[in-house]
């Protein structure tokens, strides 16, 4: 694959350098920090800092969260592996208004070892860190072992909902309350058409053959339930919607937040042509749709795929989901 | 009693790091099977960088362990980095400020590394981790000094017992880490982190009993 980069080596730092240049209305790198991206105005005195970090080439994940209501402060990582604790540490400090820092992330040991020894780091700062990790990923572990199962595009919902509680006042546990109420009221699915390559390794380090789908993929191409023949959208479309509402067991009449968002290699007319019976399946179930995402709000590299993530919604969290926020993604 | 010196000692750790550079594409090809195929170009970046800032600085082998274990913890990320990180340091504080080094203390180091490991991990012998490497590396050379032997068989246990534990990563199902939602689809293939820890222990190993005296 032909690719825009310079060194192979260097893909974050280019990735962040440009970044920054682009948003800098909404954000700037640290200055103690060049794998620290924070939002322009934190750390908002009184206010409790919402800070993630993850693994780079899932762009506009984590970086493209940062802003107003949104994420105070975001640790880059090397692409798909976690920042440093340094990072993560450097990010709490960077969004600590003197109320305490909230950690949004994703199930990852990477990120779980990495931020716990932050927490310590941050500790001898005397700041308060609480945290909520992301287990939205229905295929990545079964029903009874929630605690395994792998953050994904849910954490945007996580984020939203973290940040505008945050931007009410709210005091950091009741913030991570509700960050974790968002987080445990997604499910999501991924299913993968094609595979994706580090620039530094040089081949995709799984394969899927063509002709095949795997049901059940990963944000970094961790293997699905399934491999099996690819079918037509509509059919993929309500494999994805069944797999995620199965999970959830939501009773008809809830109201649920939709995104559906592609990998980075799928083109946004087929993620519109998945939403079409996504629509039809969830509608069928005698849910409401409240809210539809339907974009590159979370990707793997170059992955040829898509994802689809559910959110039950009660009052307060459709209306924290509503409320006015700034960043790069419409939300 | 055996022992070598602490003074010189940071050659050990730039021969570690060449070692892990020289196998960066291999440690990223099996990691690529059950992971993500990063750990060797994350393993030899890390590495890379602690040499750069080593060499020619005629360090004691606590000091270049202290850089090698700040410069994973800062600098590299991901599992690899506070893991190795943490066992490096651990060694380093372990062995800081001794002349020489003899088998008690390098057991000693060895305990203080793995209980970092343990502090921040939750992985045990079986779950096809670099534990599966060190654990069965550390009892071969308390059992070995333990039965008596010299300090320089202790070590060649040591490396025998860490490359047969390495080799024991084939026949597991990971139960931790991204390979562990593979299940049985991670049967056959080495754990990469168990292999750069045989990588990394052998090396160690080699660099102490050139130097026992």
């Amino acid at each position: 694959m032909q690719r825009f980069i310079n060194n192979p080596d260097e893909v974050v730092e280019d990735t962040v350098k440009g970044f920054v240049k682009a948003h800098a209305d909404l954000l700037a790198l640290s200055p103690a920090n060049l794998r620290v991206v924070v939002a322009k105005g934190a750390p908002v005195a009184g206010k409790v800092g919402v800070v993630t970090g993850g693994g780079s080439g899932h762009e506009p994940a984590f970086i493209g969260y940062t802003g107003r209501n949104m994420l105070d402060a975001v640790a880059v990582g090397e692409l798909f592996s976690s920042p440093t604790a340094k990072s993560f540490h450097d990010a709490i400090r960077a969004a600590n208004g003197g109320k305490g820092v909230v950690c949004l992330y994703g199930n990852y040991a990477g990120d779980n070892m990495n931020v716990k020894m932050a927490i310590k780091l941050a500790a001898k700062d005397g700041i308060e860190v609480a945290t909520v990790v992301a287990n939205d990923d229905v295929c990545s572990a079964p029903k009874d072992e929630r605690e395994k199962r792998r953050g994904v595009a849910g954490e945007i919902f996580m984020w939203k909902v973290g940040g505008a509680k945050a931007a009410q006042g709210a005091s950091l546990e009741e913030v991570r309350a509700t960050a974790q109420k968002a987080i445990d009221h997604c499910r999501s699915i991924g299913v993968g058409l094609g595979p994706c390559t580090l620039p530094a390794v040089g081949h995709p380090n799984f394969q899927i053959e063509a002709g095949t789908m795997e049901v059940g993929i990963g944000h970094h191409g961790e293997p699905g339930v399934r491999v099996e023949p690819l079918k037509s959208a509509g059919e993929v479309g309500r494999d994805m919607a069944r797999i995620v509402l199965d999970d959830h067991d939501l009773p008809a009449g809830t109201e649920v937040a939709v995104l559906v968002s592609g990998l980075g290699a799928t083109p946004l007319n087929e993620l519109y042509i998945l939403f079409d019976t996504i629509e039809e399946e969830i509608t069928a179930r005698g849910l409401t749709i409240a809210k539809t995402y339907v974009g590159n709000y979370f990707t793997s590299l170059e992955m040829v795929g898509a994802t689809l993530t559910v959110m039950a919604l009660d009052a307060e969290l459709k209306a924290l989901l509503e409320a006015e926020a700034r960043c790069t993604m419409v939300l | 009693m055996q022992s070598f010196s602490n003074a010189g000692g940071g050659a050990i750790v730039l021969a570690m790091a060449e070692r892990i550079i020289e196998n960066r594409a291999y440690l990223s090809e099996i990691d690529g099977k059950i992971g993500d195929g990063d750990h060797g170009v994350n393993m030899a970046k890390g590495f890379g960088m602690a040499a750069e800032r080593l060499k020619g600085t005629e360090a004691t082998l606590a000091g270049a362990l202290d850089t090698l274990g700040t410069v994973l913890m800062t600098e590299i990320g991901g599992s690899m980095g506070p893991l190795y990180g943490v066992m490096f340091t651990e060694f380093a504080e372990t062995i800081e400020g001794l002349e020489t080094i003899d088998a008690a203390a390098f057991s000693r180091m060895l305990h203080a590394g793995l209980a970092g490991i343990q502090s921040i991990g939750s992985a045990k012998v079986g779950d096809k981790t670099l534990i599966d490497t060190l654990v069965p590396a550390i009892e071969a050379f308390d059992g070995a000094t333990s039965a008596g032997r010299s300090f320089a068989e202790a070590l060649d246990a040591l490396v025998a017992a860490a490359e047969a534990g390495r080799d024991s990563t084939l026949n597991l199902v990971a139960r931790i880490g991204r390979a562990s939602r593979l299940g049985e689809r991670s049967l056959g293939v080495l754990d990469a982190g168990a292999t750069s820890c045989a990588i990394i222990l052998k090396t160690l190993c080699e660099g102490a009993r050139a130097r026992l005296g």
